[in-house]
């Protein structure tokens, strides 16, 4: 909203020396914030000037040197607009004056001195919408009677300020003057002066109104009469254009202006056009209306209309229709003012057209603001269009018009506020809010007018004690609460701080991802989701595995040069189920590249990555109840390189090698559900008796068949070792010339051990021999003996 | 005798002297001490002595002679060669160490716990709920029904087919409704509620995801001091211990009364510079006591319980204490920039 100063000093004084950004910072503090502040006009060092001689340049066949009187001198000054010719007063920018394209400075022009620039319209800095064509392309000719050495701004009668507020939605009172004027008043102290709203009537009106939805609660018609169409007076046009707004004529002008003091939309209909009556409804599905634009509309059932009781005539709230628009050859209107229902409006202005009439419908009008701007109206249209008003209006009301009563004690507001604010301080603020207020024993009763559509419950007559008290002189205190201890989820944090300190960085990638994708890096079967109106398709669909993300982060990285990359991230999967939303926690890591940092550049591999997946398990007390092994992995990984990771007989991730398809680079990844994890609960640490007898360690190396895994030898070794052994540890693995080619051998460390006595060598040998034959047995395993 | 003696004596400290490895120095052993080593030949020579008393003696005093001037040359001989074996066995201290590569943690994490850390010291819980929402816990059990004009502050985005019934959460008050209503007892609250964040938005102080934190705490007599008082907290915590805080009033559906809360620009110290556009303050949050419709559509009674709120944007706070001035580096996870965050959590953040 554009707040003109000379606008609002219509109807409030505010202190003089109050410079325009100490009346937007006042603003502020009571919560009305603000983007500028500035002079409409941004130019400065302007004067009116007089051209007495005009000669062409010497060296140019376009350029005019001129003798410009400014005054108090006389300045030389080229010039190369067609219109500069000698008796033309004109805008002289003055060597110093800054200008939007920048500062004037004394120069010389093809060898001619020149000391300032004659200036057009545009300039000075207006925006485009006020400017003619004749303002691009020659300077401004001012009319005779501008005094030389004066401000060409003020003779504009454009020195005006103006602030650029961004207000928050609940206010829709401040997109008025009015609104504005009770605000400033409320901050300076001062009165909102009266509007003038008289005018004559003549005759009767001959006009109907039949109002046929209840998304119009009001609606007022008035005649009015034999109006001449013109330019508006210079004040007219000034603040419109101070407002943002292009002038058109003087009765379009006269709506517009209306709108913005009262902050009640306006529409005038072409009343020889419109016919006699007016009838309001809700669109039929695919009615036709051409707007004012000129665009044919195509309505819906949720869009209110006016009609003139056969076809539609306007689009209520939002835009006129073309049919009945005000021409230059219009003689008699029909005022409408009128309140339809703010979501309606909305829902209608979000599909066609956001303009200055629905917003401010979006935002709540006054009913007393919507029968004041029939009369101002009729006030200016007599004043500036020498229109006759015509006696009588249709009025179609449902509403009841009346201040709300609210009551709230000083306790309360003290309490809320956290402050000690005396009885005096609030009635005071009350009052020059313009609210009426009796108190009783600190409690306060407050009539509240219409104008405010925000107040309506105890804790906005809070607030505006709040506002005006200055929520900034709260003193802030410390919590007094009773002790309790906070609780967070330290799991995610364990894991993330674990997976840090194996060496990994933790990224944060978007959830968002192309549709494609989706079903990548995962065999389950699930229905995926996608948004409504997604931004673009690379972010359409909410991913499901985390590891896509990470592939895309590699990419990224590979293609800066930047290969050793070894990430993780802890996310959500999406994913719709029986009709339900549901998101799952997943840790995904990616590891390519160097991951020891020594000479030897050590390059990860396979059993790397799983180390990092053991680590994590062993660390949140998964250990010895998962393992890994190869089930069924997704296309995306190498299938002879990758594996499930399965944690009591339930797939809970996946971990392997990216295909080659993917890419040729060594990159491994894994992903684990985190949510089926954790949903598996865990022992607490319980001490362990230290063995108080030494054990035994014997090692043994099995040839098998390369089609043997490592877990099927352990899995037979545990069966048979029984009780007795504690430990085994693969300490070699061997392929080569000294076995045949499609063997393997695997050397394991085995320790015995005792809790009660020390075991004798045939106590051990007995369980060692017992192992080593039911491996032979069950796998065709050789024992591998010192010479092959 | 006495002369032959000590003739021999000086011979042993001589030739003792004369060895420079352990094996001659063994041969010698050998040469006096052994079976048929010149000492034990005269040792056995007693049987012959005239005065046996002092043959023995004197043999004595070659025994002594060598094993002393033995041991001497034995000590010597094993330092010079633990000098020789450490000298050879001299590294280059300068070369790299072994080791696996940096880890980090994402700086938004870091603030994040950052965040927990403080809050958690006070007694509050974290909560973090799910992210795709029903419009009812986004918006209408926030006092935002359907149609309201303050909707359009955030475009959100809805799933398909979902419209106006199922979203991805555009803000973590969400968490105020779920910890409410979650809450049988329908008592006392703390809680703050981090996490990711969704709205229609991409430029380079907005990214479609964020991530933002919530807080709520009800009680008997909670106020717009105590908000004051634990934003302050916070803000000090995240930015520095000479930060101030400041309320300017605002508009929240939630709130009721709503205030925007500033803290003094972190760069210039509140002196004014152009990142605060030089009034010296930084926006940093949203505000006020919980609206009394939050709390009955929750079911709480507003005439027992207030309680304030406050809702942060975590992406800015990152970008303000580690000068990241594009949100999208935020998000663009780019190693060289990853790695720049390798190291513990620092105690002193004004510095």
């Amino acid at each position: 909203m554009l707040l003109s100063r000379k606008f609002l000093s219509d109807y409030v004084d505010i202190p003089e020396n109050v410079t325009i950004n100490e009346l937007a910072d006042a603003m502020t503090n009571v919560g009305n914030e603000y983007d500028s502040a500035q002079n409409l006009i941004p130019a400065t060092n302007l004067v009116i000037g007089e051209v007495i001689s005009c000669e062409n340049h010497p060296d140019s066949d376009h350029l005019h040197v001129c003798k410009v009187d400014v005054g108090n001198e006389i300045l030389s000054i080229v010039c190369g607009a067609p219109n500069c010719r000698k008796g033309l007063k004109v805008i002289v920018a003055l060597v110093g004056a800054k200008l939007p394209g920048g500062e004037i400075k004394k120069g010389s022009i093809r060898g001619v001195e020149s000391n300032g620039m004659l200036c057009a319209l545009s300039e000075l800095g207006l925006d485009s919408k006020f400017l003619k064509e004749e303002d691009y392309t020659g300077i401004h000719e001012l009319d005779s009677d501008a005094k030389v050495g004066e401000d060409p701004i003020k003779y504009l009668e454009l020195d005006d300020e103006v602030i650029d507020f961004e207000l928050t939605s609940n206010r829709g009172d401040l997109l008025s003057i009015l609104g504005m004027a009770y605000e400033v008043g409320a901050i300076y102290g001062s009165k909102v002066k009266d509007i003038d709203l008289s005018y004559k009537e003549q005759d009767n009106i001959d006009f109907s109104v039949t109002v046929e939805t209840e998304n119009c609660p009001l609606f007022l018609a008035k005649q009015v009469k034999n109006i001449t169409i013109k330019e508006s007076p210079t004040f007219i046009k000034n603040r419109l254009i101070a407002s943002g707004i292009r002038p058109i004529n003087n009765v379009v002008d006269i709506s517009n202006y209306v709108m913005l003091e009262t902050g009640q939309p306006l529409h005038f209909y072409d009343n020889d056009s419109l016919g006699k009556k007016i009838v309001v409804r809700m669109a039929k599905d695919g009615e036709e209306l051409t707007t004012l634009d000129n665009e044919k509309r195509i309505l819906t059932s949720e869009d209110i209309v006016i009609t003139d009781g056969t076809k539609s005539v306007g689009l209520a709230g939002v835009m006129g229709g073309l049919s009945t628009e005000i021409e230059s050859t219009t003689k008699n209107i029909l005022i409408e003012a009128a309140i339809f229902d703010s979501v309606k409006i909305r829902k209608t202005s979000k599909k066609i057209l956001r303009s200055e009439a629905s917003n401010r419908f979006e935002k709540g009008i006054d009913p007393k603001r919507t029968y004041m701007a029939i009369d101002r109206c009729c006030n200016l249209l007599e004043k500036y269009a020498d229109a006759t008003i015509i006696g009588g209006m249709e009025t179609v009301s449902k509403i009841k018009i009346e201040d709300k009563e609210i009551t709230v004690s000083l306790e309360k507001i003290n309490k809320v506020l956290g402050t000690n604010i005396k009885t005096e301080e609030v009635t005071a603020i009350f009052e020059r809010l313009g609210f009426n207020v009796s108190v009783n024993n600190d409690i306060f009763n407050v009539v509240v007018p219409t104008r405010r559509g925000d107040i309506s419950i105890r804790e906005d007559l809070i607030e505006e004690v709040g506002r005006y008290y200055g929520m900034n002189k709260i003193n802030g205190t410390k919590l007094v609460l009773p002790l309790r201890e906070g609780h967070f989820d330290k799991i995610k944090r364990q894991i993330k701080n674990k997976m840090i300190s194996m060496g990994l960085n933790e990224t944060l990638s978007y959830a968002l991802i192309k549709e494609d994708e989706v079903h990548k890096y995962t065999k389950d079967e699930f229905e995926h989701i996608n948004l409504d109106y997604p931004m673009s398709e690379d972010r359409k669909t909410l991913r499901y595995s985390l590891l896509y993300s990470l592939e895309q982060i590699y990419e990224y990285n590979k293609a800066r040069n930047f290969k050793d990359t070894c990430i993780f991230e802890i996310g959500k999967g999406f994913y719709k189920e029986n009709g339900e939303y549901k998101e799952d926690l997943k840790l995904a890591c990616l590891m390519t590249g160097k991951y020891y940092l020594d000479i030897n550049n050590t390059d990860v591999d396979f059993y790397i990555i799983k180390g990092v997946v053991e680590e994590l398990l062993d660390y949140l007390g998964y250990n010895g109840r998962y393992s890994i092994d190869t089930f069924s992995v997704p296309n995306e990984l190498h299938p002879g390189v990758s594996a499930n990771i399965i944690l009591q007989g339930k797939e809970i991730g996946i971990i392997g090698r990216l295909h080659p398809n993917i890419t040729k680079d060594k990159v491994f990844v894994f992903e684990i559900n985190l949510d089926k994890l954790l949903q598996n609960r865990t022992s607490n640490i319980k001490f362990k008796e230290i063995p108080k007898f030494l054990g035994m360690e014997k090692d043994v190396a099995f040839v098998v068949k390369k089609n043997i895994t490592n877990k099927q030898i352990i899995d037979v070794i545990k069966k048979s070792g029984g009780k007795l052994l504690t430990n085994i540890e693969v300490f070699d693995v061997y392929t080569g010339d000294k076995i045949s080619n499609d063997e393997v051998s695997i050397a394991y460390n085995l320790k015995f051990e005792d809790n009660t006595k020390t075991l004798t060598e045939e106590e051990v040998m007995n369980s060692f021999n017992k192992i080593i034959s039911d491996v032979e047995n069950k796998l065709g395993a050789k024992v591998r003996s010192g010479e092959n | 005798m006495k002369e032959k003696i000590e003739a021999l004596c000086k011979e042993i400290e001589e030739k003792v002297k004369s060895v420079s490895s352990v094996k001659e120095l063994n041969d010698l052993k050998v040469e006096y001490m052994g079976k048929k080593g010149i000492i034990t030949e005269l040792q056995s020579g007693i049987k012959d002595a005239a005065d046996k008393k002092e043959y023995g003696m004197l043999v004595n005093l070659a025994r002594t002679t060598f094993n002393e001037e033995f041991d001497k040359k034995q000590r010597d001989l094993n330092e010079l060669e633990l000098n020789k074996k450490i000298e050879s066995e001299r590294i280059d201290v300068t070369l790299p160490s072994k080791k696996i590569r940096k880890g980090s943690k994402h700086p938004m994490t870091r603030i994040e716990e950052e965040l927990e850390d403080l809050f958690v010291s006070m007694g509050f819980d974290v909560y973090d709920g799910p992210e795709i929402e029903t419009d009812e816990n986004c918006f209408q059990k926030l006092n935002l029904p359907l149609g309201h004009p303050a909707r359009d502050a955030q475009d959100t985005f809805y799933l398909e087919g979902e419209y106006e019934k199922y979203l991805l959460r555009s803000q973590t008050s969400t968490g105020q409704v779920r910890v409410m209503e979650a809450n049988v007892d329908k008592g006392p609250i703390r809680v703050v509620c981090p996490g990711k964040v969704y709205r229609r938005d991409d430029d380079a102080t907005h990214s479609h995801q964020f991530m933002q934190m919530e807080g709520l705490v009800i009680d008997e007599n909670i106020s717009m001091a105590d908000l004051k008082g634990t934003l302050e907290a916070f803000c000090k915590k995240l930015l520095g211990e000479k930060t101030d805080v400041r309320f300017r009033p605002s508009f929240f559906p939630f709130t009721e009364p709503s205030v925007e809360v500033d803290a003094t620009c972190f760069k210039c110290g509140g002196k004014g510079c152009p990142l605060c556009k030089n009034t010296g303050w930084i926006e940093v949050l949203g505000a006020g006591m919980v609206h009394p419709n939050v709390l009955k559509m929750s079911g709480y009674d507003p005439e027992k319980y207030q309680g304030f709120a406050f809702g942060t944007g975590l992406d800015r706070f990152a970008m303000f204490r580690f000068g990241i001035t594009d949100i999208r580096t935020i998000y663009g996870n780019d190693i060289r920039f990853l790695n720049q965050f390798t190291r513990g959590d620092e105690e002193d953040v004004t510095k």
